[in-house]
C-alpha cells in the first residue's frame, strides 16, 4: 500500500473576481522508502501540492475536492488540533531557509527536545541522548557540545542539517521537503542531498521533495512529477523522464537548462512564459508555448494517461519525437 | 592583453567590521576587518566575456561593484579602456559612467515601481544627455523595447504589469540605452525560471554579437556561466584561484576548488548519484585559513600550502593560485564527467 495518496487534489482560492485553482486535479502516490521529486517553475503549484500535504495552506486557500491519505487514513479533513499531532509525528517538514525555520533565540538542542517530547513519551534525559544521536546522523561534528549552541553559531549548511534533524527527529514516515538546498551553495548542496537520500533509505520514511532544480531531482529521487500552472504534466521513474521526456514541456525544460561540455550556439528556449492561474487556457495550458499545437489542444484539456513507465498529459504524446 | 577595455590589477577592497573604539579599549580586542576582495588581477579584451564564479561570500558581487563605481576600492587599479577609475572621490568621469552599465539580479527590485516602462528605459538617455528631445527619446524607447523582445505599447506600462523574465528585459533594455561598451551582469538569470533563463542569455548572446559589447558576468553556476563565456575566474574567500579560456576550465580543471565545484554540480545525466561528496564548508571569511584559503578544504594540502600564500602563476592557458599546480604535484586531469 501507498503511504501517501493524493487523489485529484484540488486547491482553491476565492476572491472578489471570482475563484482561482492553484492546483487542479493532482494525483500523486509514493511508497515507503521513496523519493518522490515535484518539480515545475515558480507558480507551477508543486510548493502549493506540498503545503497542502501538511495541512498548511494559507487562508483563503483550501482543497475544494479530492482527498489525501496517509497510510489509508484521510488526513486532508481532520481539525487542526489532530493535524497538528500528525505534524512532526508521522509527517516531518523541511523548508528552504534553514535560518527561518529555526528559533534564534532557542539553544539547537532546547529545539530539538522540545520536538521529541511533543511527539515520543521520554524523559528530557533520553531525549537529550536522542538529540545528540540526531546531530551525529545528520553530521554535526562534536554533537556533545554543538548541542548546547544556538543556531546563529552554525553555517549555512550545519544549519540545514539541523533542520533536517528537526524533521526526522519524531521519526516520521512521510517527510516534505520544499527547496531544501536552495538556499546553499552548490558544494554544500551536495551534501545535503546525499544526506536526504542516506536517512531516507536508512529510516524507510517516503520523502516528497519539491524543488525547481532538474540536477537536484536527477541525483536525488526515484521518481518525478512535473508541474505545470497548476497540473502535473508528466510522472514516472526519474531516469524515464529525464532522458526520454513525452511531454513537450519537460523536454523544452530538459533542453533549455544551460550544461558542462560543449556549447550549442543557441540554447533551445520555450517562448513565452508560464500563464498565471486566473489566466490559464481553456485547452492545455503549455498549448499557447507549445511547438507541436493542434486545434484540439486549444480545445480540450488532455488528461493524464499512460505511456510506458510513465503517465503523461498530452494528446500528441505517442507522435512527439523523442 | 593590449586591447583590454577592462584592465583591474591588485583590486582590493576591505571592510572594517570593528566594534567602536570605546569597546575595544575596554574589550582589549583590535581591528576587525574583512578581505572581500584581497588583490584580484584580470584583463578582459574588447567584445569578449570575462565570468567570475564562486560560493557566496568569494568576492565576486564585490568586485562588480568596485568597477561600476558603486563602492570605492581600498587598493589597486581598474582602467577602463585606457582611464584609470580607482581613487577618484568624486567617482568616474560621467562620459566614462555612460559607457559602463550593469544588469542586477533581481528584476523586481531594480526597477521602480511607480514609473513607467517608457520612463524607466528613458532616464539614463536624459541624465547623460544622449537624447535630450523628448520625442526623440521615446522613439528610441520604442526601437529599444523591440530589440529585447517586448513591444513599443509595453512602455506605457507599469513593472508590475509584466514577468520576471519580461522585467529582466527591461533591465537590460534600460543597461543598453546609453549605448555602453561594458556591461557589468550580477547574477542577470538566477532569479529566473530556467526555461526563461535560456531566453535571457540568448538575448545577452546576440546583443553582443550585434553591439560589439564586452561582459563582466558574475554567476554562480558554472553551467550558465560554460554557455556565456570566453574566459572565466573562479574566486574563493576574496582571491582568484583559478582564471583560463572557458573550455580550458571545463577540460582541465587545475586548481582543486575548480575540481571540487565542478564535481558538485547536480547533474541531469544521473552519473553521480550515491558517490562521496567532498565535506567542509566555506569558511568565514572574517577569520581566514592561513596560507592558502583552501587548504582545510583541500585533500593535497601539505604544510607549505598551510603556512605560505600561494602567488597567481601561469599554467599553460590558465592562471592558477596554488602550490600543488606550480609544485607539479598534482597533474591536469581531464574532467571525470566530461560530456
Amino acid at each position: 500500500m501507498a503511504l501517501l495518496t493524493v487523489e485529484n487534489l484540488t486547491v482553491t482560492f476565492p476572491s472578489r473576481h471570482g475563484s482561482t485553482n492553484a492546483i487542479e486535479n493532482v494525483t500523486i502516490h509514493v511508497e515507503p522508502g521513496e523519493i518522490l521529486g515535484m518539480v515545475g517553475e515558480s507558480g507551477a503549484g508543486k510548493s502549493m501540492t506540498g503545503a497542502a500535504i501538511i495541512g498548511l495552506l494559507e487562508p483563503p486557500g483550501h482543497i475544494s475536492s479530492g482527498e489525501i491519505r496517509l497510510e489509508g487514513e484521510r488526513i486532508d479533513n481532520l481539525p487542526p488540533a489532530a493535524m497538528r499531532r500528525i505534524r512532526g509525528r508521522r509527517i516531518g517538514a523541511i523548508f528552504q531557509d534553514p535560518l527561518t525555520s529555526l528559533n534564534p533565540v532557542l539553544t539547537v538542542g532546547d529545539q530539538l527536545i522540545e520536538t521529541i517530547r511533543a511527539h515520543l513519551p521520554l524523559t528530557k534525559e533520553a531525549a537529550r541522548e536522542r538529540a545528540i544521536d540526531w546531530l551525529r546522523r545528520v553530521g554535526i561534528p562534536a554533537p556533545e557540545k554543538r548541542i548546547d549552541t544556538y543556531p546563529h553559531q552554525y553555517s549555512g549548511g550545519m544549519r540545514q542539517r539541523v533542520v533536517i534533524a528537526l524533521a526526522l527527529c519524531a521519526e516520521p514516515r512521510l517527510i516534505i521537503a520544499d527547496e531544501p538546498t536552495t538556499a546553499l551553495d552548490v558544494s554544500v548542496q551536495a551534501q545535503i542531498i546525499a544526506l536526504l537520500r542516506r536517512l531516507a533509505r536508512e529510516t524507510g520514511a517516503a520523502v516528497v521533495l519539491v524543488t525547481h532544480d532538474m540536477g537536484v531531482i536527477a541525483e536525488t529521487a526515484d521518481r518525478v512529477a512535473v508541474m505545470y500552472a497548476g497540473r502535473i504534466v508528466e510522472v514516472g521513474p526519474v531516469a524515464e523522464v529525464l532522458t526520454h521526456p513525452r511531454h513537450p514541456y519537460t523536454a523544452g525544460l530538459m533542453a533549455s537548462i544551460p550544461r558542462i561540455g560543449p556549447r550549442p550556439e543557441i540554447l533551445p528556449q520555450i517562448e513565452g512564459a508560464m500563464p498565471r492561474p486566473a489566466s490559464r487556457p481553456a485547452g492545455c495550458a503549455f498549448a499557447p508555448r507549445c511547438p507541436y499545437r493542434i486545434d484540439r489542444c486549444i480545445a480540450e484539456r488532455p488528461a493524464l494517461r499512460g505511456t510506458g513507465a510513465a503517465q503523461v498529459s498530452c494528446h500528441l504524446a505517442e507522435e512527439i519525437p523523442v | 592583453m593590449t586591447d583590454a577595455l577592462v584592465q583591474v590589477t591588485g583590486l582590493k577592497k576591505t571592510f572594517d567590521l570593528s566594534r567602536p573604539l570605546i569597546n575595544r579599549i575596554l574589550d582589549r580586542s583590535g581591528r576587525q576587518v574583512v578581505h572581500a576582495v584581497d588583490g584580484v588581477d584580470f584583463a578582459i579584451p574588447r567584445g569578449q566575456t570575462l565570468s567570475l564564479v564562486g560560493e557566496s561570500g568569494c568576492g565576486k558581487s564585490t568586485v562588480a561593484k568596485l568597477l561600476m563605481g558603486l563602492t570605492a576600492p581600498s587598493g589597486g587599479s581598474i582602467r577602463f579602456d585606457g582611464v584609470e577609475l580607482a581613487g577618484r572621490p568624486a567617482g568616474s568621469p560621467p562620459e566614462t559612467r555612460r559607457r559602463m552599465q550593469m544588469i542586477f539580479q533581481d528584476p523586481y527590485a531594480s526597477l521602480n515601481p511607480r514609473w513607467r516602462v517608457a520612463r524607466i528605459i528613458g532616464e539614463p538617455m536624459k541624465s547623460y544627455g544622449t537624447h535630450p528631445d523628448p520625442a526623440d527619446r521615446r522613439r528610441e524607447v520604442d526601437r529599444l523595447l523591440e530589440f529585447v523582445g517586448l513591444s513599443a505599447a509595453d512602455g506605457e506600462k507599469f513593472p508590475h504589469e509584466f514577468s520576471g523574465g519580461q522585467r529582466q528585459r527591461i533591465s537590460i533594455a534600460r543597461a543598453i540605452s546609453t549605448k555602453p561598451e561594458f556591461l557589468v551582469c550580477d547574477e542577470p538569470t538566477s532569479a529566473l525560471d530556467v526555461s526563461v533563463q535560456a531566453q535571457i542569455l540568448n538575448l545577452m548572446r546576440e546583443l553582443q554579437r550585434e553591439l560589439g559589447l564586452t561582459y563582466l558576468f558574475i554567476s554562480h553556476d558554472l553551467a550558465v556561466v560554460n554557455y556565456i563565456s570566453d574566459m572565466i575566474g573562479v574566486m574563493y574567500l576574496g582571491r582568484l584561484v583559478e582564471l583560463a579560456p572557458a573550455e580550458e576550465i571545463f577540460a582541465r580543471p587545475q586548481h582543486p576548488y575548480t575540481r571540487l565545484l565542478l564535481d558538485t554540480i547536480p547533474d541531469i545525466g544521473m552519473k553521480n548519484r550515491d558517490i562521496d561528496r567532498p565535506a567542509g564548508e566555506v569558511p568565514n571569511p572574517i577569520t581566514p585559513p592561513l596560507g592558502c584559503h583552501f587548504h582545510p578544504r583541500c585533500p593535497h594540502a601539505d604544510a607549505r600550502c598551510r603556512s605560505e600564500a600561494p602567488q597567481f602563476l601561469p599554467q599553460g592557458a590558465a592562471q592558477v593560485r596554488c602550490h600543488a599546480v606550480a609544485e607539479g604535484r598534482l597533474s591536469p586531469e581531464p574532467l571525470r564527467k566530461a560530456g
